[in-house]
Order: C-alpha cells, then sequence, then structure tokens
C-alpha cells in the first residue's frame, strides 16, 4: 500500500503526489513478489497502481544469481555441463545438449548421425515437458486447476524417460563430449513409443478444455500484448516472439544436429498476446512429437559416441586392463582436458527463445569466458512495458505465459 | 541472396575507415573490431543501411583481459543477426582498463538495456546514455566487479575449505 516505505525522492512518490494535487485520488503502490506464488519463481515487482489498474511497474532480479558464468571459468569443462542444467531446470537437457555442441563447435569434433538424432529425440521431449509447465501452469493462473493436475502426469512419463537415459530427473547433466555415456536402453525406447501413442489424446484433451474455453479466452485475449517490431526490438526469441507473428526459429535458421532432415511448421501468432503465446506453445508440441516420431523412424545404426579418446571417457573395464585406456581416464578425471584458443558462438533453440553460449577459450583447462545468452533474460525486461494499463490479475497471466523461468533469467 | 562476408567489410571500411579492424572469420562467424569511440555509429550503421540489415541484437556481454595494454584490457562483445539473410556478426570494443567507457546501445534495441547493466554491474564497464546504469543481479551495495578477473571466486578467508588437494588454488590464505 502507499504507506509502503518508499524514499521520498523515488518517482512513485513523486507522481502519488502529483496525482493527489491533480484530482485528490490515490494511487497506491504494491509490491509483487519476491516470492508469491504466482510469479512461479522468485522476482520483485515493485508495481504504482490505480485501483486494480497498472500504471508503471519497476522490476527487481537476481534474488538466484548463482554467479555461474564465475563459477565456468574455474572448472573444467565437463563440470559446466551441471551449471547449464539449472539454469531453464524445466528443459535442462536441451541447455546441456546446447553446451556439448558448443564443445564440440570449439574443438571441431563431428558427432555420429544417430548421436544428433538421439539429441534432437531428447531436445524435443523437453521442449515439451518445457511447454506442458507453461501451458497448464497460464491455465492455473486464470482458474483452471484441471488441467494442470491432469498433463503433469506426462511431464512426469517426460522425466521417466531421462531417467532411463542418464539416471537424473530435473537436473539431467546428460551426455558427454562427443555423445552420450551409454546407450538408449530398448526400455528407453519402449518408454518414448508409449509416450508418442499415449500423450497425443491427452494433449487433445487438454486443448479442448482450454482453447475454445471462453472464460480462458476472456482472460487471456489481448492480455500483455506486444508488437513484432517492439519484441524483435527487445530481444525477443522463441514461442514469445513467434506469438508476435515473427517466425525465426534457430532450428530452421541455423539448423544444427540434424534438425535439416526432418520436415515440421513452425507456428506463428499475430498479436503477441496471452492467447497466441498460449496457442504457439500448444502447436508447437505437436511439432515436437513429429519431429520425434520421424527421428525414431530414421534413427541409423551406429555408434553413441564421436570417437574423441581425448574428451571422452573410455569404458571402465577398459581402464583396468589397458594402459592408454587408463591414461585417458586420469587425463579426463583430472580436468586435464585443454580446448585450444579460440571464440565460438553456439545458438540452440530452447524451450523459451534462443539459447546461446558464447566460449572464449586460451588453451587451458577450463574457459577463459563463457557467456550464456539466456533468453528470458533478454525478453523479461519488456515485461512492465507489456503489463502498462492492464489489470493486476492480467499482469499475472502474462508473466505465467511469458514463461520466465528465474534460474534462467538470474544464472 | 547471401549477404557475402567481403560486403560487409567493404561497406564497414568505406564508412568507417580504420575504425574499423581486424575482419577474420572464426569457425562459423564474421568477426571484427570496432573502435570503442565509433560503436554507436557502426550499430546504427549496421542496423540501418538497407543492404546489411543487422535487425537483431542478440547478445552483449563483456570481458576481462587484464594481461593485455592498459588500452585494451576491457572488451565489449555484441553479436548480430541479419534475419533477412541470415548472417551473423561478432564484434568487439576494446576498453580502457583503467577507465571502461563505451557508448550505450540502448538507442538502437531495447534489448541493450538489461544487458549492458548486467555488463556493468559484472565488470563495471560504463555505459554512457544508457538510461538507468546501476546494479541487476547483485545487490546494489557491492562496490566490486565481480566478473573481472582479480576478484576471487571464493572468499579468501574460509578456512572449512581446503582447496589445496585439488588444484584449485594454490593455498586458500594466498588468494586476495
Amino acid at each position: 500500500m502507499s504507506d509502503l516505505l518508499l524514499p521520498p525522492e523515488h518517482r512513485y512518490a513523486k507522481m502519488i503526489e502529483q496525482k493527489q494535487n491533480e484530482d485528490g485520488s490515490e494511487l497506491s503502490i504494491l509490491n509483487l513478489g519476491p516470492t508469491h506464488p504466482a510469479t512461479h519463481g522468485i522476482f520483485q515487482n515493485i508495481l504504482l497502481m490505480d485501483g486494480e489498474r497498472i500504471l508503471d511497474g519497476e522490476g527487481t532480479v537476481g534474488y538466484i544469481h548463482r554467479a555461474f558464468e564465475k563459477i565456468a571459468e574455474n572448472r573444467p569443462f565437463y563440470q559446466i555441463t551441471p551449471l547449464t542444467d539449472r539454469m531453464n531446470y524445466c528443459s535442462a537437457p536441451i541447455n546441456n545438449m546446447g553446451w556439448w555442441m558448443t564443445l564440440e563447435k570449439a574443438l571441431d569434433i563431428e558427432v555420429p548421425k544417430r548421436v544428433q538424432y538421439m539429441r534432437v529425440i531428447i531436445m524435443e521431449l523437453a521442449r515439451i515437458a518445457d511447454h506442458i509447465i507453461c501451458n497448464s501452469v497460464l491455465g492455473v493462473d486464470t482458474g483452471a486447476l484441471t488441467g494442470f493436475l491432469y498433463v503433469f502426469q506426462y511431464r512426469e512419463k517426460i522425466y521417466e524417460i531421462y531417467e532411463e537415459i542418464c539416471g537424473a530427473r530435473l537436473t539431467t547433466n546428460m551426455g558427454r563430449i562427443g555423445g552420450f555415456e551409454r546407450d538408449w536402453s530398448p526400455a528407453a525406447f519402449k518408454k518414448i513409443h508409449t509416450f508418442l501413442e499415449e500423450f497425443p489424446a491427452i494433449w487433445t484433451e487438454f486443448e479442448n478444455l482450454l482453447t475454445r474455453n471462453r472464460i480462458f479466452m476472456d482472460r487471456t485475449i489481448n492480455v500483455g500484448p506486444i508488437s513484432a517490431e517492439k519484441a524483435m526490438s527487445y530481444g525477443f526469441t522463441g514461442p514469445n516472439l513467434r506469438a508476435a507473428g515473427i517466425d525465426y526459429d534457430v532450428r530452421v535458421m541455423q539448423p544444427y544436429s540434424s534438425y535439416e532432415d526432418f520436415e515440421f511448421d513452425v507456428p506463428v501468432g499475430k498479436s503477441g498476446d496471452t492467447y497466441d503465446r498460449f496457442c504457439v506453445r500448444n502447436a508447437e508440441v505437436w511439432e515436437s512429437l513429429k519431429i520425434i516420431r520421424q527421428a525414431l523412424d530414421k534413427m541409423p545404426e551406429g555408434p553413441y559416441h564421436a570417437n574423441v579418446p581425448d574428451y571422452y571417457l573410455p569404458p571402465k573395464e577398459e581402464v583396468y586392463t589397458n594402459m592408454e585406456a587408463l591414461i585417458y581416464h586420469f587425463k579426463i578425471v583430472m580436468g586435464e582436458v585443454p580446448v585450444p584458443k579460440t571464440e565460438v558462438y553456439h545458438p540452440v533453440e530452447g524451450g523459451n527463445g534462443e539459447l546461446g553460449f558464447y566460449l572464449i577459450t586460451d588453451g587451458s583447462r577450463t574457459a577463459y569466458r563463457l557467456h550464456f545468452r539466456r533468453p528470458c533474460f533478454i525478453y523479461y525486461q519488456a515485461f512492465n512495458d507489456m503489463v502498462k494499463g492492464q489489470m493486476l490479475s492480467d499482469a499475472i497471466a502474462t508473466l505465467s505465459s511469458l514463461n520466465v523461468i528465474a534460474g534462467e533469467l538470474d544464472a | 541472396m547471401a549477404l557475402e562476408t567481403t560486403v560487409i567489410q567493404d561497406k564497414l571500411t568505406g564508412q568507417f575507415g580504420d575504425k574499423v579492424s581486424d575482419f577474420i572469420q572464426i569457425k562459423d562467424m564474421f568477426t571484427f573490431e570496432v573502435a570503442s569511440d565509433s560503436l554507436s555509429e557502426v550499430m546504427g550503421f549496421l542496423k540501418n543501411d538497407p543492404l546489411l540489415r543487422f535487425n537483431f541484437l542478440t547478445d552483449v556481454c563483456g570481458v576481462h583481459y587484464p594481461d593485455n595494454e592498459v588500452d585494451r584490457q576491457f572488451a565489449t562483445v555484441y553479436h548480430m543477426h541479419n534475419w533477412y539473410d541470415n548472417v551473423r556478426i561478432r564484434f568487439k570494443c576494446y576498453l580502457n582498463g583503467e577507465n571502461p567507457e563505451v557508448a550505450s546501445a540502448t538507442e538502437h534495441f531495447l534489448s541493450a538495456n538489461w544487458q549492458e547493466r548486467e555488463t556493468y554491474d559484472f565488470f563495471g564497464i560504463i555505459f554512457k546514455g544508457h538510461p538507468q546504469l546501476k546494479r541487476i543481479l547483485n545487490m546494489d551495495e557491492m562496490i566490486s566487479f565481480p566478473m573481472r578477473k582479480e576478484f576471487p571466486m571464493e572468499d579468501g578467508g574460509r578456512t572449512d575449505k581446503d582447496d589445496r588437494f585439488f588444484g584449485r588454488t594454490p593455498d586458500n590464505s594466498t588468494v586476495k
């Protein structure tokens, strides 16, 4: 409320006073966050309100900043993967794969086709998991809990697939330089097939619940819109940009990991509002399923990792019997894996947009500088602009549909 | 029709002469250097030129090079992307180590706002003309710039943790 401690020189204090003098009406300050269940993460917004309408907002971020870029300068390359997990923890495997691909670009490693297809499958599963969370939680924020509980079972199924592949569920730390740590078990493939069979019916039902639901449409159409031009200037990428009508997708613009082998559409919206963001994500889930099916059908035979003994841990049984394997094992475990001096930037299409890794190496065992281009961080700055003039409850829906992940925002 | 890197180079050198230099292709990216006093003009030119059309500022970040000569101890790195021809470029602006200052890119791209605040927060690089240059991820009371190389990652006074055996810091007590 307006008696919230605010220094008198703060611009909101001046605005409140000015309005009071103008027509006697009272503006108020509302502190949204940092730990509010509706913000889905830890960020604070100080809102200047006229009744229920937002006049202005000021965001504070950084509550869970963990200095990943600094830590990355002090760790061997393979120990950086767990850091990437913890950025967008809703789609951790995309971050992992993006990091491996960055390193492979720096080292000029060509990975086998099979690995690329496996990566595509796991990245698309992660995208589905990410979109499940975003869209179902948007339902919750507009008052529909059922859909959320219903589709969350299927996020669980995706986590079981991760578990089968790498042993972990949320922060996966999946893969190695050049491929995967082990081949996928038949059980993993079986789980993926089961998921592909069962999930479409569930997702159709979820869409039926919300897409043409009058209440949901009233709560989301024209809520938190952004024009294509502005979205571009604000550095939007991913579904949020596509909802505004620009068909920019890294998977199509700069195909990595053999995305050029698959047929899929890039869904776009029109008005860039909450409803369009919802619809674009819904459509992207179908495209992801399409890609996974194609990748499974076309999955080539071959090794599950590239032949790069300098960077890829040898099988444990060889370490006990084979001299070279022992040496490589020792070197890799002790972090003696220098990367030649170079600079690379590698973008991947993350759950929320272009996730980029800018790596500078100087020939030593750690990164000289590693910068993460975190899509959330870049587009969250538009939030206050988007909710100006909207109702408070619309701001919550907008925030939810932007899918801002605090872990990624704060690095 | 794809935009050739030679065209980019010719256009830039034609317009800015020796303010742009060191054109080189590193892996899949065309890169160059821009003199720190003409950053804003170069970026505006890249964005608005009808042929170059670099319409998207992908990324802004800083780098610290404490071992360089004093005029080149900091760098701001910009990634730009032309979505029409699908060409990416990267350019660096080297800055003075004592007094790192460069023009803000916020007049060309709104997305530069927070990215420059982040760079300021971690490196202490001043962006002239930035509307609200203050810390973003660290707390406002902080006085140092943690991504500078001289800033130790861990508190040197810690006694509960001895890193000597793990090949990281030689001795915790000698770290500043």
